[in-house]
């Protein structure tokens, strides 16, 4: 009887993964003329930007500051003249500052090591590491962009026991974790040895999906020669990659509800592409300012896996992978699940852009809501055991004191009740407006 | 057989005229004295239960009143002036006076002057489509036309016209109860002066854009352009963000910045046709308009 893998026990889904780009590599992409890199990339507050039209700036020079513990440093993807700082729209379509640089020549900072050798000795010490992180911008790249700095210091009274990293890319489509994973192997080891000595920690685990097998048998053979840290192959299941289900799958631990976070239960969670980037950040000196997105989909022509400045306009992307097909009804920006529809394709990359899914037309378009048949298919998918039938007439009806106490601040908004759902219900939409009311709410009363 | 039935029937009669008696000796006990002036508040207001006039309820409405001093801060606004009348004459107080009001619609954004770029197919409200994205036109600010200021009102005052997808107010039922106000995610209902004759002068727009780009996203959108600005003899019109705003306290309804405004952005309402005999046309377009200073001067309101 072949083994069972691990994986986390009550909900989830498996959808159809979709991994057509899997097999190429990533691959650098032609410079724009301009880039337009927006102030707020990361949760928290904007950046402040430091920098004034007419400027010249280099490859990885610091262009905004971060305001604040939990903000990131923003820092410049190409060289050229600062144009203007202006209000640009967002994935949402709402207007929100960037600032807009026209690109000349590729001059990058004097400090940043270009070369593709890999430096194993890590000679910078535990704090001076932590710093090193803030200094250069990184943000978790598996898309909640959460300020990589704030979870690598561990507050006082919490020890940490374990480094779970996150290489399970359950969104179907996506595939730049994988090839980061098949293309940078050792360094990823070398960025864990980084993140363990910065947390104190003596064990890691590497969790990848069972459909990344070349991935997880690339990675297995090399763990070998890095002490403490092992690779678990889990069951193909979504929402993996959420801190609470991998936390579960791979160590059996239950990270508390909101405002609870991993460290509470000894843990700490990272993702594979952060820690490509603290790798590159500690021993290259080179600040976080380009990315791998998958450009993807049935209809488009390559699909394949760029290495992106940010601030690149996704247009170009898609014009590098074989152009916008005609029957493109639908432009997602992230994976099919939790990915966000844009309204134009002028919306540069981010730090949080993993991928951007095209579905062609007869696809992407929903079909009529029909009213709830009380069948709770949704109940049991979902993967913190939450009731999103009754959270979304909840939140539909305003009744939001109800909700809280139906705990809807749980929710980790996988999209799981939506796509489950046999009457079509975007119950998601529904239930996101309660927990953001809620959660205002709750801040509200704190304060 | 005969007997069980009538020893039911006689103990059941009994139980129930005991009770019934102790009953009404324990309700004249513990009766809750209250203020029969209440009750006839409360029969003078519209019991709607709104929300308009700020209690959550017509009863609560009736208590506040019957316990203020004076009726200076508190208005039915359901019910208007001739409501707080009776209310006054039953409490004998002297009603306070209210400018009475309506809710305007602040965006023109139909179809044609706002062409739609993307197609929205998930939850129809306004408050969900507006959390999704910016809408499904090229202006963030402008109406998203999903009907949570119909739902929200509860007079049937407002309604989204067909053809434009904007929500219509309907003047003569609209009672300036403020729920479509709190209703739209976008704030493009205010409240305004209901006007002599209905008549009624106001930027129909909210787009805090600059010019260029306002005006790419929709045809009627204010651009800032302050020409409404200098033109008005009033001083009413204060131009923030790149968009007009029209002070309905200083406002004379002169309507000389209807005339200027190179988009036709500021819109009149229920004045007497020009020309152009259109008689239940309610805005009037400027181009068709350019000769409306002989009417000024007889304008009454001028």
């Amino acid at each position: 009887m072949a083994k069972v893998l691990k994986t986390f026990p009550i909900g989830g889904v498996h959808p159809c993964d979709n991994k057509l780009s899997a097999s190429k590599q990533i691959e650098p992409v032609v410079l724009p003329a301009t880039v337009t890199i927006p102030l707020s990339q990361h949760i928290g507050a904007p950046a402040t930007p430091i920098v004034k039209p007419l400027d010249i700036v280099k490859v990885g020079q610091l262009i905004a500051k971060a305001s604040g513990f939990v903000s990131a440093n923003i820092h410049s993807s190409v060289s050229g003249t600062v144009k203007k700082i202006d209000n640009v729209p967002d994935t949402c379509g709402y207007k929100r500052p960037a600032i807009i640089i026209d690109v000349e020549d590729d001059v990058w900072e004097n400090s940043i090591d270009r070369t593709d050798s890999l430096l194993k000795e890590i000679s910078l010490s535990q704090k001076d590491i932590v710093e090193k992180v803030q200094e250069s911008g990184i943000v978790g790249l598996g898309g909640a962009t959460f300020p990589t700095h704030v979870k690598l210091s561990v507050p006082k009274g919490k020890t940490c026991e374990y480094l779970l990293i996150n290489g399970v890319e359950c969104e179907p489509y996506l595939t730049s974790d994988h090839r980061l994973m098949l293309e940078k192997t050792e360094e990823i080891f070398v960025g864990i040895k980084i993140v363990m000595k910065a947390l104190g920690v003596s064990k890691a685990i590497i969790g990848i999906e069972n459909n990344k097998k070349d991935a997880i048998d690339k990675m297995s053979a090399i763990s070998n020669n890095y002490d403490g840290i092992s690779v678990q192959a889990l069951k193909v299941q979504y929402p993996q990659g959420g801190e609470k289900q991998l936390a579960k799958a791979l160590i059996n631990r239950e990270i508390p509800a909101p405002p609870g976070l991993p460290i509470d239960v000894g843990c700490v969670i990272q993702n594979v592409g952060t820690i490509y980037a603290i790798y590159e950040a500690v021993q290259k000196n080179k600040p976080l300012f380009e990315r791998v997105v998958t450009i993807t989909g049935r209809s488009i022509k390559n699909s394949s896996n760029f290495l992106a400045r940010i601030g690149t306009s996704i247009s170009v992307l898609i014009d590098a992978s074989g152009g916008l097909p005609g029957d493109t009804g639908k432009i997602i920006s992230g994976g099919p699940m939790m990915g966000k529809a844009l309204n134009t394709t002028d919306i540069p990359v981010s730090k949080g852009t993993s991928g951007i899914l095209i579905l062609p037309e007869q696809i992407s378009s929903r079909t009529n809501i029909s009213n709830c048949i009380r069948c709770a298919k949704c109940v049991s998918v979902c993967p913190l055991g939450l009731e999103p039938y009754l959270l979304s007439k909840l939140s539909l009806r305003s009744l939001f004191d109800k909700a809280e106490s139906e705990q809807v601040v749980n929710c980790i908004e996988c999209g799981c009740c939506s796509y489950n759902c046999p009457s079509k219900i975007p119950l998601l939409d529904f239930i996101r407006l309660g927990k953001t009311t809620v959660m205002k709410n709750i801040r509200n009363r704190t304060k | 057989m005969q007997n069980t039935l009538k020893y039911a029937i006689l103990s059941l009669s009994a139980i129930g005229t005991i009770s019934a008696i102790i009953l009404y000796f324990i309700a004249q006990k513990f009766k809750v004295e209250e203020d029969p002036r209440i009750d006839a508040v409360e029969e003078a207001l519209p019991s709607a239960n709104c929300g308009g006039c700020g209690y959550p309820g017509c009863r609560n409405f009736a208590e506040a009143c019957v316990n203020a001093s004076d009726l200076s801060g508190l208005y039915c606004p359901a019910g208007g002036s001739e409501t707080m009348q009776n209310v006054a004459r039953i409490l004998g107080l002297e009603a306070g006076e209210q400018i009475p009001m309506i809710a305007v619609v602040r965006c023109s954004g139909s179809l044609e002057n706002r062409p739609k770029t993307t197609i929205y197919d998930s939850a129809k409200t306004c408050l969900i489509a507006s959390t999704v994205y910016s809408g499904d036109t090229g202006c963030e600010y402008g109406c998203l036309g999903l009907g949570d200021c119909v739902v929200s009102c509860l007079f049937d005052a407002i309604h989204i016209n067909e053809n434009t997808f904007l929500p219509e107010v309907d003047q003569n039922k609209c009672t300036a109860c403020n729920a479509c106000v709190k209703s739209c995610p976008k704030n493009i209902i205010e409240l305004r002066k209901k006007g002599l004759k209905d008549r009624r002068v106001f930027v129909s727009c909210i787009n805090k854009e600059k010019g260029g780009i306002a005006k790419i996203s929709c045809k009627v959108a204010c651009i800032g352009c302050m020409k409404c600005q200098k033109e008005c003899p009033f001083d009413a019109i204060s131009v923030e963000n790149f968009l007009a705003y029209i002070d309905f306290e200083k406002c004379k309804l002169c309507r000389k910045c209807v005339s200027v405004c190179p988009t036709s952005a500021i819109l009149e309402t229920n004045f007497p046709p020009k020309k152009i005999a259109e008689l239940n046309k309610e805005t009037v377009n400027p181009s068709e308009n350019k000769n409306i200073n002989s009417d000024i001067e007889k304008d009454p309101n001028g």
